[in-house]
């Protein structure tokens, strides 16, 4: 819809106007809330497109009716791109959860899981933050969120940590490949772990701490579900990566990592109501729905498969794809409630009725 | 209206009880400060000539905001943006002119709608104000829009590099020469105000003319207003004009009238640019009601700490449980 505004493409031609868009016959008030409306399709309620759409389970939420200047946003949406944005939030909690899977499988003997999961770590902090740097306006000033620390900013504590945890996690991957100055990777692996759970976490507070109505409001559920969404991606790591009698704990945080993923989601879902309808609409619903049946798969195969090499590969697989699916739902979930008006709107005037009455 | 004369390093004779909370030069650690200096624009005498929008963009220097032709109105630059820090909506509406609406002659229980306040539940708002009228009622209402440089900023708040700063005058200003185009602030604000600008990279907004502050100008905005719809001037000044004028609507029938971003107590401890309206915010594509982000922040990381408990403990077990699986 705003895109149709922002690029004009209507033209007065020989045979008449062509690409002429509905814009010009856009009313203001209750009426631009009314999407059947714009195309002339008569009076009513939101039309029933948009709601058609809306599958398993999600809260019935009433058919809102409310006033917005012409159907635009009243926020601007963030300008992250989903691939460096996304892609970090993925791998943040991929790092994190991987951090600890590596330090319990060293103290408990599992040389093999320890080693992958170290590397994971390691290659997954470096890759979230080329991310980080290659999605700012202005890359050469990336060393500029060093300046200062703000905990009103989880921006500024997340570069912070990440500026502790990466190194740690290229010195204990370093030291368990080439096996050298064990005791130092010894402390590395100790001191990952204990920066892991924040990396893994506080990326939640980060997409929290905005005006992003999907974001803002799900904020108490979204670090169970990140810090869940996690465990489920570095046990697919160690899955798909160390032998099959060293991925007892793999499938046992696989079981977590679903478990409580799934769980914080669907409470979440419940609690915001109208604000969780991108969740399952849209772009972000069909990634959210993808992630959800890849961790049901993943985490049944990795159950039934405990023996076999390629039922584990293929679950590990199939676990890693459904972290990353549940983080670009995530994102893309709020987005569409960034752009659409009506979940900026509508909720506010709930609240404003309910401080009144 | 004549510039008004700041001076710098006069300490503001404010109460003891005063000092604090509210004032947001103070909180930013300022000692020796002029007044919170802001804007009240009362929309009710904006003719929408958009004068605000050219001066702002000449004397800022701020490059072409895309050259657009929307079809849906008068309103062409369609919201603020890093390129439109001054913008002038249009809303068309088939109701009476706002002055002749004595605001009585309804068939509405009026004592309901008393308990209900200025709040319409969407359910109900088949009686707003907005709703289409009889043919032949017809107004036009025009408001020119403008960052809200708020009291509890959350644009400053999110800030990771300290670019975002609060200037003496209480305003909220980016340092372009410290910006890493982190995008952070942006959807941050509740209003949609700061963005980024594509071809440069950093977040950019209003900076309530600083540089014109400084050396005791208004900005240029309130400067090129005709009608002084735009006015500029010390905080608690503009508050008292403001609450006269919403008095003297009112009794001339302008029921509609309100004040959005006047009261300290809001989402956002009230607005350092604050507006007269004639109908309910969203109607100007404005926030009913705005929260600054960071309000919830102590709670968000109290969260975040329990999150990564759980992780630490899921990891515990799982080793604990990978003994048998």
């Amino acid at each position: 819809m705003t895109e149709q505004i922002a690029s004009s493409s209507s033209d007065v031609t020989e045979n008449g106007l062509r690409g002429a868009r509905p814009d010009r016959d856009a009313v203001t008030g209750v009426a631009t809330g009314q999407r059947g409306k714009r195309g002339g399709k008569g009076r009513g309620k939101r039309s029933g497109k948009g709601r058609g759409r809306q599958g398993d389970g999600a809260p019935t939420v009433p058919d809102a009716e409310f006033t917005s200047y012409y159907n635009l946003p009243v926020i601007n949406k963030p300008v992250w791109s989903s691939l460096d944005i996304a892609g970090y939030l993925f791998l943040g909690g991929l790092a994190g959860a991987a951090s600890l899977l590596g330090a319990g499988a060293q103290a408990t003997g599992r040389p093999a899981l320890a080693r992958v999961s170290k590397v994971g770590a390691f290659g997954a902090g470096v890759l979230s933050l080329v991310g980080l740097v290659h999605d700012l306006g202005r890359p050469s000033r990336f060393l500029n969120m060093l300046r200062v620390f703000k905990v009103t900013s989880p921006m500024s504590v997340g570069s912070w940590i990440l500026a502790g945890y990466v190194p740690l996690t290229g010195i204990a991957a370093a030291s368990s490949l080439f096996g050298k100055a064990p005791r130092i990777g010894m402390a590395a692996t100790a001191g990952s772990a204990l920066l892991g759970p924040a990396v893994a976490s506080y990326t939640a507070a980060l997409i929290s701490d905005t005006a992003v109505p999907a974001w803002h409001d799900g904020y108490p559920e979204m670090p169970f579900v990140f810090v869940g969404s996690g465990a489920t991606a570095a046990a697919g790591l160690g899955l798909l990566t160390a032998p099959v009698n060293q991925n007892g704990p793999s499938r046992a945080m696989a079981v977590f990592g679903v478990g409580t993923e799934l769980a914080a989601f669907e409470r979440m879902k419940r609690r915001i109501g109208m604000t969780a309808e991108p969740y399952s609409q849209g772009r972000g619903g069909g990634y959210i729905r993808a992630g959800k049946i890849l961790s049901m798969v993943g985490l049944a195969g990795t159950l039934l498969g405990r023996r076999s090499r390629v039922l584990s590969t293929v679950s590990g697989a199939a676990l890693i794809a459904a972290s990353a699916a549940t983080r670009w739902g995530i994102f893309h979930a709020g987005m569409q409630s960034a752009t659409d008006p009506k979940y900026t709107i509508v909720p506010q005037r709930e609240r404003l009725r309910e401080v009144i009455s | 209206m004549a510039p008004v004369d700041i001076q710098i390093g006069h300490r503001p004779n404010l109460g003891g009880a005063v000092l604090g909370d509210t004032d947001p030069a103070t909180q930013g650690g300022y000692q020796n400060h002029p007044p919170r200096m802001g804007f009240f624009t009362d929309t009710s005498v904006c003719i929408g000539c958009k004068a605000c929008e050219v001066a702002c963009k000449t004397w800022n220097a701020i490059p072409e905001d895309g050259l657009v032709f929307t079809g849906m109105s008068m309103d062409n630059s369609q919201g603020l943006g890093a390129s439109t820090w001054r913008h002038v909506a249009f809303i068309e509406q088939r109701k009476p002119m706002a002055a002749q609406d004595p605001g009585v002659f309804h068939d509405q229980d009026v004592l309901a709608l008393a308990g209900q306040g200025s709040g319409t539940s969407p359910d109900q708002s088949a009686m707003t104000p907005t709703t289409p009228g009889a043919n032949g009622d017809f107004r036009w209402l025009m408001a020119s829009d403008v960052c809200k440089h708020c009291t509890h900023a959350a644009c400053l708040d999110v800030c990771p590099t300290g670019s975002l700063f609060r200037t003496e005058f209480g305003t909220v200003v980016v340092q372009e020469d410290i910006c890493n185009g982190c995008g952070y602030c942006i959807p941050a604000c509740p209003y949609g105000v700061i963005d980024q600008r594509k071809e440069d990279g950093r977040a950019w907004k209003c900076t309530l003319c600083y540089d014109r502050l400084s050396v005791g100008q208004e900005p240029a905005c309130a400067k090129a207003c005709p009608t002084n719809s735009i006015q500029f001037g010390p905080l608690d000044e503009l508050r008292e004009r403001a609450d006269a004028r919403l008095a003297r609507l009112h009794e001339a029938g302008v029921a509609d009238a309100r004040l959005y971003g006047r009261d300290p107590d809001d989402g956002v401890g009230g607005d350092g640019a604050f507006f007269l309206l004639l109908d309910e915010p969203e109607v100007y594509g404005l926030p009913p009601d705005p929260v600054v982000t960071t309000r919830d922040l102590p709670s968000m990381w109290r969260h975040v700490a329990a999150a990564a408990a759980t992780l630490v403990g899921g990891a515990l077990a799982a080793f604990v449980a990978g003994r048998r699986l």
